[in-house]
């Protein structure tokens, strides 16, 4: 309090503070950045990697872009592609298709790898344009063991269906079954990975138009993602888009339609080992901010890591929020003093729990640590040295973790496969401090500092995981200044700490 | 208990009580530079950096540095019968063994309870590997002469010798206590393992007030002695002694842990940079008022010989209730 440089460091807090908040003003005012999630469109930012081996010569690669849909608007696009040519072709409008990305080069050799990138708002304005319905092919003729399974699987759906949308769907639901008949597992078996074209190829023989789309299911901060080929059934001119998975039961996630009209995604010449992979954001933008298209990428005060690419950005959005977490453990240690094992285990235990959901890391951790216990008792009868001991606790994390990922399979509950974003290390070393407590100060203190650790834990977890600190996070910089000048301020608090005031009770009967 | 469970920060500032982030952060960090931090936290070094300046200490036995060197754990030991088997690293107590007596082989704590050789050098093992050395680091284990309670004491304590804790700032003792092993505590000296705390006069050595487990107490719990009748003999040397420890390490803010033997009389266990605040309690007053005192003084004050600054601590300090 009387030290000198006291005034300095109070000058220094405010400075930082002051110019995180300025920060926070200046993204609110002048790029329109909503203060409070919710309130803004959201905007989903997908990223394309086209990967491929080129042959030493003239190159060509061809990309279907998405276009608007039910559901989502394009709003901009780019594409990052060192010495290609890069055309944005549209679509012609006399044929069906979709619009595509095309990059051509005289010469390249190599690995190669091209970025599309493409923003879209979620909009729910009615689409005016369908892809029309494609001509229909000429009828497959089928080798014969399974023409007559074919035939036989579509008579029997044509009774029990109306018309080209109800067909379809008792078709695919046919292939879904649990207890597939003897001609749906020999389909199976022959079609494997060709199964959409065999489903199309079957309608298309009943005069039913029909393409393979692919799709991409939105989740945020999802990287090397590849799409999902699904059936387009057109009756008339209306069209109606079917998941060939039976997914009734998860969530449904939003989805977009990559390509429409059943053209190729990726069409590669001079090139082979060709890919596509995807990785996907979520933000949030003011409706002004989208459409003026005011986000100049390397502006000097544009404070942010949105331009970098998606997959980069997904990662920094958990970065971002650590230090959230660590705001939260020194409000606990040092205003509540709250007693946890290991300074910032709790940060990476709350981590985990954003992977597993709370509830299942809760019973994860304490079945982990637990039987890492009993285990640990056992290797203290052994008279090891304390690095083998510790490396011996790993490999014994790591059996108790895969041993549950296994039971939980098994019985079918999924929800537990997701333990192994635990980490192993540091639960390896909570174990061994827990185990030296439990031989040293006895089970109150384990209960204790085990409880303290949790607790902190599923508070930092609540902080880390409510919209409006993720959304904070992700879209303003000055919040990490605004975090580090309490995190300072917290460091030269020397009141009393709210556990010193049950300790020091027996004071109280002084005076 | 129908009274409220806390105390209002109000009233513990009124009374002067240091909590753990001021004595962290205005005291520890102040004046304890961290380069002179490993003299404390490393027994052995303690031990020889207080012995330039003729303060006793245990006599050391030998100390095991290497894994090899214990199989001849029992050589050394020969001709002992007992000893207490420290980590040079450790902190609050952890892995100190201590041998009463021993029948051949086998070997006995105050408690009772038998050690086999066998236990004895997987003990030393564990240290060695740093089991109870900060961050786990590689330790030494140092082998010390058993202390012998003085027979002035000996009503007093239970399978443990009771040790003396002064609080030493800036070379002036400002607060001091006694902790009394019990049966609760495992004839350990540790105030939260349930050892009873006395608080003593700066001025005389006597019993100020007694505290277990943060409970006021009047008689030792297991041996039903009256704690208001006893007083330290050789009160003046005993602070001289802590507050000399000021001079040698150079730490501002230091606990001295000191035992009486009745052989050789007052003798440093163990020095602590970041001294605890149960103090307070078996006291029953505040360190901060003594501490803002000390902050007051000048540079040159701090370097009055040892005596000087104890009788003036006595007489700031002393004969407070």
């Amino acid at each position: 309090m009387t030290r000198p440089s006291s005034l300095m460091f109070y000058v220094l807090v405010a400075v930082i503070f002051a110019t995180g908040v300025l920060m926070m003003v200046h993204r609110y005012w002048v790029y329109d950045i909503p203060l409070l999630p919710g309130d803004a469109r959201t905007i989903w930012s997908l990223e394309a990697k086209v990967s491929f081996v080129a042959e030493d010569g003239p190159v060509k690669v061809s990309l279907a872009r998405p276009t608007d849909q039910q559901g989502f608007s394009v709003v901009r696009e780019s594409g990052a592609s060192p010495g290609y040519g890069l055309n944005f072709l549209e679509v012609d409008p006399n044929r069906a298709g979709t619009p595509r990305a095309q990059w051509t080069v005289r010469s390249a050799r190599g690995v190669q790898e091209l970025y599309y990138h493409v923003d879209l708002v979620e909009s729910a304005a009615p689409v005016l344009r369908q892809p029309p319905p494609p001509t229909l092919a000429a009828s497959v003729d089928w080798p014969d063991p399974y023409r007559t399974a074919i035939e036989a699987l579509m008579s029997d759906a044509f009774q029990t269906s109306a018309d080209n949308f109800s067909f379809a769907r008792e078709l695919i639901k046919r292939f879904n079954q649990s207890e597939a008949p003897q001609n749906v597992r020999l389909l199976k078996r022959a079609y494997q990975n060709r199964l959409p074209q065999l489903l199309r190829d079957m309608l298309a023989s009943a005069r039913v138009p029909a393409a393979v789309v692919y799709g991409l299911e939105l989740e945020d901060g999802r990287r090397r993602q590849t799409l999902i080929p699904m059936l387009s059934v057109w009756q008339g001119e209306k069209r109606q888009v079917f998941r060939l998975t039976d997914d009734d039961q998860e969530e449904q996630k939003p989805l977009l339609l990559w390509e429409q009209s059943g053209a190729p995604v990726l069409d590669v010449m001079g090139g082979y080992d060709s890919g596509v992979r995807f990785s996907m954001l979520r933000r949030e933008e003011s409706a002004y901010g989208v459409q003026e298209e005011i986000m100049p990428d390397d502006s000097l005060f544009n404070f942010s890591v949105h331009s970098l690419p998606v997959e980069e950005q997904a990662m920094f959005k958990t970065i971002f929020l650590l230090p959230v977490g660590a705001l939260v453990v020194c409000i606990l240690r040092i205003l509540v003093g709250v007693r946890t094992s290991g300074t910032f285990m709790p940060v990476l235990i709350a981590i985990a729990f954003l992977q597993t959901s709370l509830v299942t890391g809760i019973l994860g951790f304490l079945l982990v640590v637990g039987t890492g216990l009993a285990i640990r008792s056992y290797l203290s009868h052994l008279n090891l040295l304390l690095v083998a001991r510790i490396s011996a606790g790993i490999v014994a994390v790591i059996g108790i973790i895969t041993l549950l990922s296994v039971i939980s399979y098994k019985t079918g509950l999924t929800e537990g496969l997701k333990i192994i974003f635990f980490p192993m290390v540091i639960l390896a070393w909570t174990v061994e401090r827990m185990s030296i407590l439990w031989e040293e100060e006895g089970p109150r203190e384990v209960m204790i500092q085990g409880g303290g650790s949790l607790l902190t834990a599923v508070v930092a977890f609540f902080a880390m995981q409510s919209e409006l600190m993720r959304h904070l996070t992700f879209n303003f910089m000055g919040i990490q200044l605004v975090i580090l000048a309490l995190v300072l301020l917290l460091g030269s608090y020397t009141g009393y700490r709210l556990s010193e005031l049950r300790r020091f009770t027996a004071f109280r009967k002084r005076a | 208990m129908n009274q409220p469970r806390f105390i209002s920060p109000f009233r513990l500032r009124d009374y002067g009580i240091l909590g753990i982030n001021r004595r962290n952060r205005d005291y520890v960090s102040r004046y304890n530079p961290r380069r002179l931090f490993p003299l404390v936290d490393n027994k052995l070094l303690t031990k020889q950096t207080v012995a330039m300046a003729d303060i006793p200490t245990p006599n050391l036995i030998c100390e095991i540095r290497q894994q090899s060197e214990i199989r001849h754990l029992l050589d050394h030991l020969d001709g002992h019968s007992g000893f207490a088997v420290k980590p040079a690293k450790g902190s609050g107590g952890k892995g100190i063994l201590v041998i009463t007596h021993r029948e051949g082989d086998v070997f006995y704590k105050s408690s009772g309870a038998a050690v086999s050789a066998e236990d004895l050098q997987r003990h030393v093992s564990n240290i060695l590997s740093g089991l109870y050395s900060l961050g786990g680091s590689a330790d030494v284990t140092l082998i010390e002469d058993l202390i012998h309670v003085a027979p002035h004491f000996e009503r007093f304590t239970v399978e443990g010798v009771p040790d003396i804790r002064v609080i030493v700032c800036r070379g002036f003792p400002v607060m001091a206590m006694m902790r009394l092993s019990t049966h609760a505590s495992d004839g350990k000296a540790n105030l939260h393992q349930g050892a009873v705390g006395v608080g003593l006069d700066l001025a005389s050595g006597k019993a100020l007030n007694a505290v277990q487990r943060d409970q006021t107490i009047d008689v030792h719990p297991d041996t039903g002695e009256d704690l208001s009748a006893l007083v330290v003999p050789d009160w003046n040397d005993l602070l001289v002694t802590a507050a000399r420890c000021y001079d040698v390490t150079g730490l501002g803010y230091l606990g001295t842990d000191m035992v009486i033997d009745r052989d050789r009389g007052p003798l440093l266990l163990e020095l602590n940079a970041r001294p605890g605040l149960s103090i307070q309690m078996t006291n029953g007053a505040g360190l901060l008022p003594r501490l803002k005192k000390i902050d007051g003084l000048k540079e040159a004050e701090t370097r009055f010989p040892a005596e000087k600054r104890v009788a003036m601590s006595q007489s700031w300090f002393g004969g407070i209730i």
